[in-house]
C-alpha cells in the first residue's frame, strides 16, 4: 500500500474522489477479512482424521497459527488506513 | 389609357387633395374609406398603384398590406403607405410589411406625385 | 517451598495493588485527567476477560483431552474481531447512541422496551453465568490447594478444595471489590474506569504469566522450538485427530458467545470509551489471544511427559513449574490464574447486577411502592442498593453452586455449557440489528424455545442427579424415547455439545423468525427497529460517552419539552444555585431529581414522570426521549406548515395585487407611448390637408373660383379642427388642475340630449346609427353647465358611432330617476369593451386599440373630468350586451359643493 498522493500534486476534486474510492475498497477488504478467516480455519475439516495420512499435530499447529498471524497483520494494516469517522460519512452517503 | 390608382384613406379632405393632384397628372383615382373590405376592392378594381393609409377604420393599413402581399395575384402591386404617425418604428413597420414607399403626413404634393410616378413603370 | 500463608500474603498484596490501581484510575477519571485510561490499548486489554481461568488453566487440560480443540475457542472471537466492520461497529454504535447498559437492555430496547424480554435474558444470563462463576472460584481454590499440598501435585486437590473455606473468602473478597468499584456511580452509560483499569492490569499479568510458563517450558525444559515441535509430534497428541463437527461448532460457538456473554458485552460495548478503539482492538485482541494460546500445546505435551500419570491436566500450568522447582514461575502462574478468575467474576458480577437491578429489582420496587415512588424519594439509593445486593448475591450464588456441586467436573465442560446458554440471545441480537421485521413476539418465542432446549438437553443433564435420573437420560421422559435429552427426535450419537447447540439454536432461530413474521410490532418496536437497523443514518456520527453534565443536559432537554423552555431553564438554574454550584446546570443529585420529577409529574402524571427520569438517570435507555423527539418534531412541523400556509396565502394575495398593479401600469405606459403617436396622428392629419391644399392653391394654375373657395374653406376647417384638438388637450389639463370655469344654467335634460344627438349625427354625417330614446323619462329640470354636459353626451354618442360594430348599430339612451340623482345610460348593441380594457378607458389618451380610429383618446377622460366637476360620475356598466356607460348626475344640490 502506497502513501496517499500528495493533495497539492493533483487537482483537489480528483484527489477527493480517489480518496473516497480507496476508502470504499478498504472497507470491502475489512469485510472480506473474517470470511477469509472462516475459510482458512475450516480447511482442517478436510484433513483426514487419524490413520496414517492424518497430518502431524506440529504442522497443524503451524498452519493454524500462520493463518492467525497473517490475519492479524492484514487486520493491523487495514485498521491503520480505515478510520471510522470517514467510514460513517461514506456510509451515510452510500446507503 | 390612363393609369388607375386606388386611394385607401378615411380622411375626406386628404382624399380630395390627393385625388385632385393625381387627376391633374392624368391618373384615374378612386377611393375607399375603410380597411375592412379594402383588399376586396383592390381585387375588383385591379389598380396599377395603391396609396394606403395606416390608421383605417375596421382594419389597420399594415394588415391590409399584409393581405396584399400574401395574395399571389397582388403580391407585386406597388403600394405607397401614408401615415400620420411619424415615428421611426412606423416607417420600419411599413417597410417590413412590404410597402414600396413610405410617406409621412403632412406630405408635399410634388413628392407624392413623383413617388407614384416612380412606382409605376411607364406604359 | 512457599508456604500457604506466604501465598495468601502474595495474593493480598496483589489485591491491594489492584485496589490501588482501580482507586487511582477512578480518581484520575473524576478529575478529568488520565486520558490514557481510555486508550485503545486499555480497551483491548479489557477484552481479555474473555480468557478466564477456564482458558488459563483449562486450555491445557482441553489440549490433553482433545488436541487442538482448545484453539477453536480462541478462533471464534478472533473472527468476530476481524469482522468488526460487519457487526461490532454497528453494535457499539447502537450501544452508545441508545445508551445500552447490558445485553438484556439491548434486546429489550430493540423490541419496544419490553421488560419481559429483559427479564428473560437476565434470567438466562444468570443461570448460564452461575456455574461459570463457580468455575472461577473453584480454579482459585484449587490452585491454592495445589500450593497447600504441593507434594501430591494436584491429584487430590479438588476433593479437598470444595471443603476448604478458601472459596468462600475469595468469593467474599471479589464481591467486596466489585461492590466498591462497580457501584461507585450511576452514570447512564455505566462506565467504570477503576474496574477497567484493574482488569487491564490483570490482563497483562495473566498474559505475562502464561508466556513465562510457556517460555520456561519451551526453552527451559524442551530446549527450543524445533525440539518442542518434535516432542509434540512424538507425543500421544502427535496427530490431527479432531472431530470436524466439534471444531466448526466450537469456532462458531465461541464467536457467538463472545458477542452474547454479558461480561463481554459489558467491556465490548458498554465500557467502550470510543468507537475508534475497535479499530485497534480488531487486530490487537486476536494477537492477544494468539499469545495466550501459543504455548498451550507445548505445556500440555511436556506436562504429559514429566508429570506423573493421573495428574490433573487442568492444572499443568501450575504444577509443571512447581514440579520442576521453579517456584517463582509457579507463583507467577498462580497470579495469572488468579487474575483470570477475579477479572471474570468482577466484570460478570457488574454486568449481571446491572441487568438484575435494572430489569428485575427496579421494576418490582416501582410496582411495590406504586405511585408513592416519586414521593418516597431516593431512587438513586434504591438502585445502588439493588446493584450491591445483586453483586453479592450473584457471586454468592456462584459459591453456593460450587459448594453444592462439589466441584470436580472438568473445567472446560462447564464453560461450554455456559456458552451454549448465552448464545441463545444471538438470533434476537443479530436479527434485531439487521432485520427491521424482527418483533418482540419473535424474540420471546426464540429465546424461550432456545433456553428450554438448552436447559433440557445440556444444562440439566450436566448436573445429573438428582434432577435428571439415568433412566430419563437413557429412555426419555415417561418412556418417550424421541425426547431423550441428548438424542432429540431420535437422532442420537451426536456429541452432546453439538446436539444441544444445533437443536437449541436452530429451533430458536426458527421460532424467532416465525414469531416475527406472524406477529405485528407495536409503534415503539417499529421506531426502535428502524433506529437500530439504520443506526448509521440515525446517529450523528461517532460520539463519546456523555459525562454527568451531559446527563443533566438530557434532563434539561426533556424538561424543556414538558415544562416549556423558560420554566425549565429557570428551574434548573434555581436548583443549581440551591446546590451551591456554579453555572446553570445542577448535579443530578437525588434531591434535584426528586424535585424535577415532581415538577414533571404535574404535567405528565407521576408514573410517566418517574419512567422518564428513570430512562435517563437509571440508564435503562433513552428511547422515550426519541419518542418525544419524534412527537416534538411533528408538532414543530405542523406548526411550521400552518405558518407557511398563512404566509403563502398572504404572499399570493400580495402577488396578485402586485400583478394587477403592474398590468395596469404596463397598460398605462403602453398608452402613454401610443399617445405620442396618437397625438401626432391627430395633429398631422389636419395639417396634411392644410399643407396639401395650400400647395395646390400655390402651385396649381387654372383653378376655378369655386375650387379656390372650396380649398380655402377646407384649410379653414382643418385649422379650426387643429385648434379644437389643442383646446381639448388644454381643457383636460385645466380640468385636471381644477381651474375650470363652470357656466351654470337651468335647463331640461331632454333638450341637452336633443342637442347632443343632433350634433353627433351632424359630425358623423352618415346617420347610420339608430338612436332610441324615451322622451317621457327625459323630462327633468337640471341646473348645471349645460354645454359641458352636452359635450359629455356628444362624446358618448360619437364613441358609440365610432366603435359599435353591429351590422345595424343601435344606441339606447335610458334615463332613470334615482331620487337624489339622475342616471343616464348609453347602451349600444356592439361587442362592448373587453374586461381588461375597462380599467383604462377613462384614462387620458386611452384608445382600446390601434385599429379603431377615432378621437385622440381624450374623449372619455374629458367626460370623467367634466362629470367630476359637475358633481356626477361616469362608469362602464358591464352585462348590458354592448358597450354601456352610465352617467350619474346630481339634481343640482351637489353642484354648490362642487363649485
Amino acid at each position: 500500500m502506497s502513501q496517499p498522493p500528495d493533495p497539492r500534486a493533483r487537482p483537489p476534486a480528483f484527489f477527493l474522489e480517489r480518496q473516497t474510492y480507496r476508502r470504499r475498497r478498504l472497507q470491502d477488504a475489512a469485510r472480506l477479512l473474517p470470511v477469509i478467516g472462516i475459510f482458512a480455519w475450516l480447511v482442517p475439516l478436510l484433513w483426514p482424521r487419524s490413520g496414517e495420512e492424518a497430518p502431524l499435530m506440529g504442522s497443524a499447529l503451524v498452519y493454524v497459527f500462520t493463518v492467525w498471524i497473517l490475519l492479524i497483520v492484514a487486520g493491523a494494516l487495514l485498521s491503520r488506513r480505515l478510520t471510522l469517522r470517514d467510514a460513517a460519512e461514506a456510509e451515510r452517503g452510500l446507503e | 389609357m390612363s393609369k388607375r390608382l386606388l386611394l385607401i384613406e378615411d380622411e375626406p379632405n386628404i382624399i380630395e387633395a390627393i385625388s385632385f393632384i393625381l387627376s391633374r397628372d392624368g391618373w384615374q383615382v378612386t377611393s375607399h374609406v375603410s380597411g375592412r373590405d379594402a383588399v376586396d376592392r383592390i381585387r375588383r378594381e385591379a389598380p396599377d398603384v395603391v396609396i394606403l393609409d395606416v390608421m383605417l377604420p375596421g382594419k389597420s393599413g399594415y394588415d391590409v398590406l399584409q393581405e396584399i402581399r400574401n395574395d399571389d395575384a397582388l403580391s407585386g402591386l406597388p403600394v405607397l403607405m401614408l401615415t400620420a404617425r411619424g415615428q421611426d418604428k412606423d416607417r420600419e413597420l411599413a417597410l417590413r410589411a412590404g410597402a414600396d414607399r413610405f410617406m409621412t403626413k403632412p406630405f408635399s404634393n410634388t413628392e407624392v406625385l413623383e413617388a407614384v410616378r416612380a412606382m409605376v413603370p411607364a406604359a | 517451598m512457599i508456604s500457604f500463608n506466604g501465598l495468601v500474603a502474595i495474593c493480598l498484596a496483589y489485591v491491594v495493588l489492584l485496589f490501588a490501581v482501580a482507586f487511582t484510575a477512578d480518581r484520575l477519571a473524576r478529575l478529568g485527567r488520565g486520558r490514557w485510561l481510555r486508550s485503545p490499548l486499555v480497551y483491548t486489554l479489557s477484552l481479555s476477560i474473555y480468557a478466564t481461568a477456564w482458558t488459563f488453566y483449562g486450555a491445557v487440560g482441553s489440549a490433553v483431552r482433545s488436541g487442538l480443540e482448545f484453539v477453536a475457542i480462541y478462533l471464534g472471537p478472533s473472527i468476530v474481531m476481524f469482522g468488526w466492520w460487519w457487526l461490532l461497529r454497528k453494535l457499539v454504535r447502537i450501544g452508545r447512541s441508545q445508551r445500552i447498559t447490558s445485553v438484556a437492555d439491548l434486546i429489550s430496547s430493540r423490541f419496544g422496551k419490553s421488560n419481559l424480554l429483559a427479564v428473560l435474558v437476565t434470567l438466562l444470563s444468570v443461570v448460564a453465568a452461575t456455574p461459570y462463576i463457580a468455575l472461577q472460584l473453584q480454579s482459585v481454590t484449587v490452585s491454592f490447594e495445589v500450593f497447600g499440598a504441593s507434594t501430591t501435585a494436584g491429584a487430590g486437590a479438588e476433593a479437598r478444595a470444595s471443603n476448604s473455606p478458601t472459596a468462600f473468602w475469595v468469593a467474599l473478597g471479589l464481591a467486596l471489590f466489585t461492590v466498591i468499584f462497580g457501584t461507585r456511580n450511576l452514570d447512564a452509560n455505566e462506565r467504570h474506569h477503576g474496574v477497567v483499569m484493574a482488569i487491564a492490569l490483570e490482563a497483562v499479568v495473566k498474559l505475562f504469566a502464561l508466556m513465562t510458563v510457556g517460555i520456561f517450558v519451551v526453552w527451559g525444559l524442551s530446549g527450543g522450538v524445533p525440539e518442542t515441535l518434535a516432542r509434540i509430534e512424538a507425543s500421544e497428541l502427535g496427530q490431527w485427530q479432531i472431530d470436524g463437527g466439534r471444531w466448526a461448532g466450537l469456532i462458531f460457538l465461541s464467536g457467538a458467545a463472545f458477542l452474547c456473554l454479558p461480561r463481554m458485552f459489558q467491556v465490548l460495548v458498554v465500557e467502550a470509551a470510543d468507537e475508534d478503539h475497535l479499530r485497534t482492538a480488531s487486530w490487537a485482541f486476536p494477537a492477544y489471544l494468539l499469545a495466550m494460546s501459543v504455548f498451550v500445546m507445548p505445556i500440555a505435551v511436556v506436562g504429559l511427559d514429566l508429570l506423573p500419570e493421573g495428574s490433573n491436566p487442568d492444572l499443568f500450568v501450575l504444577t509443571l513449574p512447581l514440579s520442576q522447582g521453579a517456584e517463582g514461575v509457579a507463583v507467577l502462574s498462580f497470579l495469572g490464574g488468579f487474575s483470570s478468575a477475579t477479572s471474570m467474576v468482577i466484570v460478570a458480577a457488574i454486568a449481571l447486577s446491572t441487568m438484575v437491578s435494572n430489569h428485575i429489582v427496579m421494576p418490582l420496587w416501582l410496582r411495590l411502592t406504586g405511585g408513592r415512588a416519586s414521593i418516597s424519594g431516593d431512587v438513586r439509593n434504591v438502585v445502588l442498593t439493588a446493584r450491591r445486593v445483586s453483586i453479592v448475591s450473584i457471586v454468592l450464588l456462584g459459591y453456593v453452586y460450587y459448594s453444592v456441586s462439589g466441584g470436580g467436573a472438568a473445567l472446560a465442560a462447564i464453560g461450554i455449557i455456559s456458552f451454549v446458554g448465552v448464545v441463545q440471545v444471538l438470533p434476537s441480537m443479530i436479527g434485531g440489528i439487521f432485520w427491521r421485521g424482527a418483533t418482540r413476539t419473535g424474540a420471546i418465542a426464540g429465546l424461550v424455545t432456545g433456553s428450554v432446549i438448552w436447559l433440557y438437553t445440556f444444562f440439566l443433564p450436566s448436573i445429573g442427579l438428582p434432577i435428571f435420573s439415568e433412566t430419563l437420560m437413557a429412555e426419555g421422559p415417561a418412556g418417550l424415547s424421541w425426547l431423550r435429552p441428548q438424542a432429540l427426535f431420535g437422532i442420537g450419537g451426536i456429541d452432546p455439545m453439538l446436539h444441544a447447540l444445533l437443536w437449541s439454536l436452530s429451533l430458536n432461530s426458527l421460532a424467532f423468525f416465525g414469531g416475527s413474521v406472524l406477529s405485528f410490532p407495536s409503534p415503539v418496536e417499529r421506531l426502535q427497529g428502524a433506529q437500530f437497523v439504520n443506526i448509521f443514518q440515525h446517529s450523528g456520527g461517532p460520539r463519546s460517552w456523555a459525562s454527568g453534565v451531559a446527563q443533566t443536559e438530557d434532563l434539561l432537554i426533556m424538561a424543556q419539552r414538558i415544562l416549556g423552555p423558560q420554566e425549565a431553564i429557570a428551574l434548573f438554574a434555581r436548583e443549581a444555585r440551591a446546590q451551591g454550584g456554579r453555572g446553570d446546570l445542577p448535579e443530578p443529585r437525588p434531591d434535584f431529581l426528586e424535585t424535577l420529577e415532581r415538577e414533571l409529574a404535574g404535567s405528565v402524571g407521576a408514573a410517566t414522570a418517574h419512567a422518564m427520569i428513570g430512562q435517563i438517570v437509571g440508564g435503562t435507555s433513552v428511547s422515550v426521549q426519541d419518542l418525544m423527539a419524534v412527537a416534538d418534531e411533528s408538532a414543530q412541523l405542523m406548526e411550521y406548515s400552518a405558518r407557511l400556509e398563512t404566509q403563502s396565502a398572504e404572499l399570493s394575495r400580495t402577488a396578485r395585487q402586485l400583478r394587477e398593479a403592474n398590468d395596469k401600469l404596463t397598460r398605462l405606459s403602453v398608452q402613454k407611448d401610443s399617445f405620442l403617436s396618437q397625438i401626432s396622428h391627430e395633429l398631422r392629419t389636419p395639417m396634411a390637408s392644410i399643407r396639401a391644399f395650400s400647395e395646390i392653391l400655390r402651385d396649381s394654375g387654372g383653378l376655378s373660383e369655386a375650387e379656390q373657395s372650396k380649398f380655402a374653406s377646407i384649410i379653414h376647417d382643418e385649422a379650426i379642427r387643429l385648434t379644437r384638438l389643442l383646446d381639448d388637450i388644454l381643457d383636460l389639463s385645466v380640468m385636471e388642475n381644477g381651474r375650470v370655469h363652470l357656466n351654470l344654467r337651468e335647463g331640461r335634460l331632454s333638450e341637452v340630449l336633443d342637442r347632443a344627438v343632433a350634433s353627433a349625427a351632424a359630425g358623423e354625417g352618415k346617420g347610420a346609427m339608430e338612436i332610441r330614446r324615451n322622451r317621457a323619462t327625459e323630462d327633468h329640470a337640471i341646473t348645471t353647465d349645460l354645454d359641458r354636459l352636452a359635450q359629455v353626451f356628444i362624446n358618448l354618442i360619437s364613441n358609440a358611432q365610432k366603435y359599435c360594430e353591429a351590422a345595424r348599430p343601435r344606441l339606447t339612451i335610458r334615463v332613470q330617476d334615482l331620487g337624489e340623482s339622475l342616471a343616464i345610460d348609453f347602451i349600444d348593441n356592439g361587442h362592448g369593451i373587453p374586461r381588461e380594457a375597462r380599467d383604462v378607458i377613462f384614462e387620458k389618451f386611452s384608445r382600446i386599440s390601434d385599429q379603431k380610429a377615432g378621437g385622440a383618446g381624450l374623449g372619455l377622460a374629458i367626460c370623467r373630468q367634466v362629470l367630476e366637476r359637475l358633481g356626477g360620475t361616469i362608469a362602464y356598466m358591464p352585462g348590458e350586451g354592448g358597450a354601456a356607460f352610465r352617467v350619474m348626475l346630481p339634481r343640482g344640490a351637489a353642484l354648490a359643493a362642487a363649485e
